[in-house]
């Protein structure tokens, strides 16, 4: 893909490996991934859970540092967190004591005088699609609503980059397509690159331009597979379905049932 | 909000009855006689006893100086607390250096602290004050310390991920998230405070509350005895129904109703 305002977004992973020292001994975590995500790419990371997919992320992020290999974003070594690269988590992670607007304005980053703050948190209100509840507090949302929050906070600086770590997995089925499809609106219209870590095969095939298998603990990339279904993307289409058969094949290759046992 | 206030006007007439009832039967058992009315004055009496001491000012003048005492003591004592139990929070280095002092310190009863500060400090305002102070000071101290090391790790990544400055994360994350032990410490302090009072004043004054007690006694005056006692237990239930009062409105964000699915 283009590189989009000049800005380089991409993402490069050179042989990350983890190791948790934990009092019990070592505990690899992931093995020698190397992966490189273009400008504007969406991407999407699958694999059953505790293979190491959150750490892969946070590690990308700057929150956790790599035993061994690197991070770089836009030719840039990461080592900490930058308001460059916006997290969204499986939790909003909204500060309960803020109301939905003080929550958007705490990701600010740069200065800016009152009249420019004001348009930017009532423009990323907007965005999200909160209008009228600028003024409500945490616990008076919906889990949909918090994690919409907590996206407007994450675009505020305008990240190049935006890892979404499971975001979605504590929301009803429903609302999570819903935010899948509000989801794709904000990357087409911000053009950032998108990492989504997400154990639900279907939100990774109806979202991303590639998906990432990864192993079990210490997990490696098994497979990259493109997605190449233009958007958007029907659940119940042929090609849907043989890229997510595909997928499932890697996960149950080991097990002794067919496949179609799980379909 | 209508049945709300209905609820809690209900709340406040049940919370009567047990005193109410207590009251009345005291006055039965002291008219009749089963009672000893030199050392068990009739509540009519103590409230007789009490209005003139109200209107001789009596009463006013000796509450007023303890009060005193109570804000000069208890506004020492919290802000110490508060600023020795963020650090102590904050760093694991300064909690380590101050556990071993603070679990010395802490136990040593209110009362053993007088004859010292009296020694260190006289027998004026200075050694009350301090008293309270101290009083104020654990549990404003203890829960402050305790909130600050209870902060969500997860919150505070968020910070990181901000590129917030260490003191945009204390002023914007780290204090208000622990804000409701604060609180708690800040209530608890105000009642040590309020008991600390009295104590210092029943045995070293010349004015106060509890000095009133101390004097009323030696003069055998049972009502005003009585009397002061009172004043203390409803002027501290007053004193924690404010903090209560403020707490709620500075908490509101942390009431768990109003839960949507």
């Amino acid at each position: 893909m283009a590189e989009h305002n000049g800005e380089d977004k991409s993402v490069d992973i050179r042989g990350v490996s983890k190791i948790f020292t934990l009092s019990a001994g070592d505990l690899p975590v992931l093995d020698k991934v190397d992966l490189h995500i273009s400008s504007g790419e969406f991407i999407s990371v699958v694999g059953s859970s505790g293979c190491g997919k959150s750490t892969f992320l946070r590690i990308i992020s700057g929150l956790e540092s790599a035993t061994a290999g690197d991070v770089f974003i836009g030719g840039r070594k990461v080592d900490r967190p930058s308001v460059k690269t916006g997290v969204i988590f499986q939790e909003s992670r909204l500060f309960p004591w803020l109301s939905v607007e003080q929550n958007i304005a705490f990701g600010i980053h740069k200065k800016v005088d009152k009249e420019g703050r004001k348009k930017l948190i009532c423009q990323h209100v907007g965005l999200v699609g909160l209008a009228g509840f600028e003024n409500a507090y945490p616990r008076q949302l919906s889990g949909g609503m918090r994690q919409r929050v907590s996206i407007a906070r994450a675009l505020i600086n305008k990240p190049g980059v935006l890892l979404l770590d499971e975001p979605f997995g504590a929301l009803d089925a429903l609302t999570r397509i819903h935010m899948q499809n509000e989801v794709l609106r904000i990357w087409s219209a911000e053009k950032s690159t998108m990492v989504l870590v997400t154990h639900d095969v279907d939100e990774a095939i109806f979202l991303s331009d590639r998906i990432v298998v990864m192993s079990d603990r210490p997990g490696y990339i098994k497979n990259v597979l493109d997605v190449d279904i233009s958007r958007p993307r029907d659940r119940s289409s042929v090609p849907f379905m043989e890229i997510r058969k595909k997928i499932y094949t890697h996960f149950f290759a080991e097990s002794a049932l067919s496949l179609e046992y799980y379909l | 909000m209508n049945a709300r206030s209905k609820n809690s006007v209900k709340a406040i007439a049940i919370g009567f009855i047990m005193p109410v009832a207590f009251l009345v039967a005291w006055e039965i058992l002291g008219r009749r006689g089963i009672l000893n009315s030199s050392i068990f004055p009739t509540p009519s009496r103590i409230f007789t006893s009490f209005m003139d001491m109200v209107s001789r000012g009596r009463m006013q003048k000796h509450l007023l100086i303890s009060l005193l005492r109570v804000v000069k003591g208890f506004c020492v004592g919290s802000v110490l607390g508060l600023v020795i139990g963020t650090v102590i929070g904050l760093s694991n280095a300064a909690n380590a250096l101050m556990s071993s002092i603070i679990g010395l310190l802490r136990p040593i009863p209110m009362v053993a602290w007088i004859p010292v500060l009296i020694l260190w400090l006289g027998i004026d305002e200075a050694s009350k004050v301090t008293l309270i102070a101290i009083g104020t000071f654990w549990p404003v101290l203890i829960n402050t310390s305790r909130g600050i090391k209870n902060s969500d790790r997860k919150l505070l990544e968020v910070g990181i991920i901000l590129e917030k400055t260490r003191l945009q994360m204390l002023a914007k994350v780290v204090l208000p998230s622990a804000f409701p032990f604060i609180f708690t410490g800040l209530r608890l302090g105000v009642g040590s405070a309020w008991t600390c009072v009295v104590t210092a004043e029943a045995i070293a004054a010349a004015s106060g509350i509890g000095y009133l007690i101390m004097y009323a006694r030696e003069l055998s005056q049972p009502p005003v005895m009585f009397s002061a006692v009172m004043t203390i237990a409803v002027v501290g239930l007053i004193l924690d129904a404010i903090l209560l009062r403020v707490e709620k409105r500075v908490l509101r964000w942390n009431e768990p109703d109003e839960e949507r699915g």
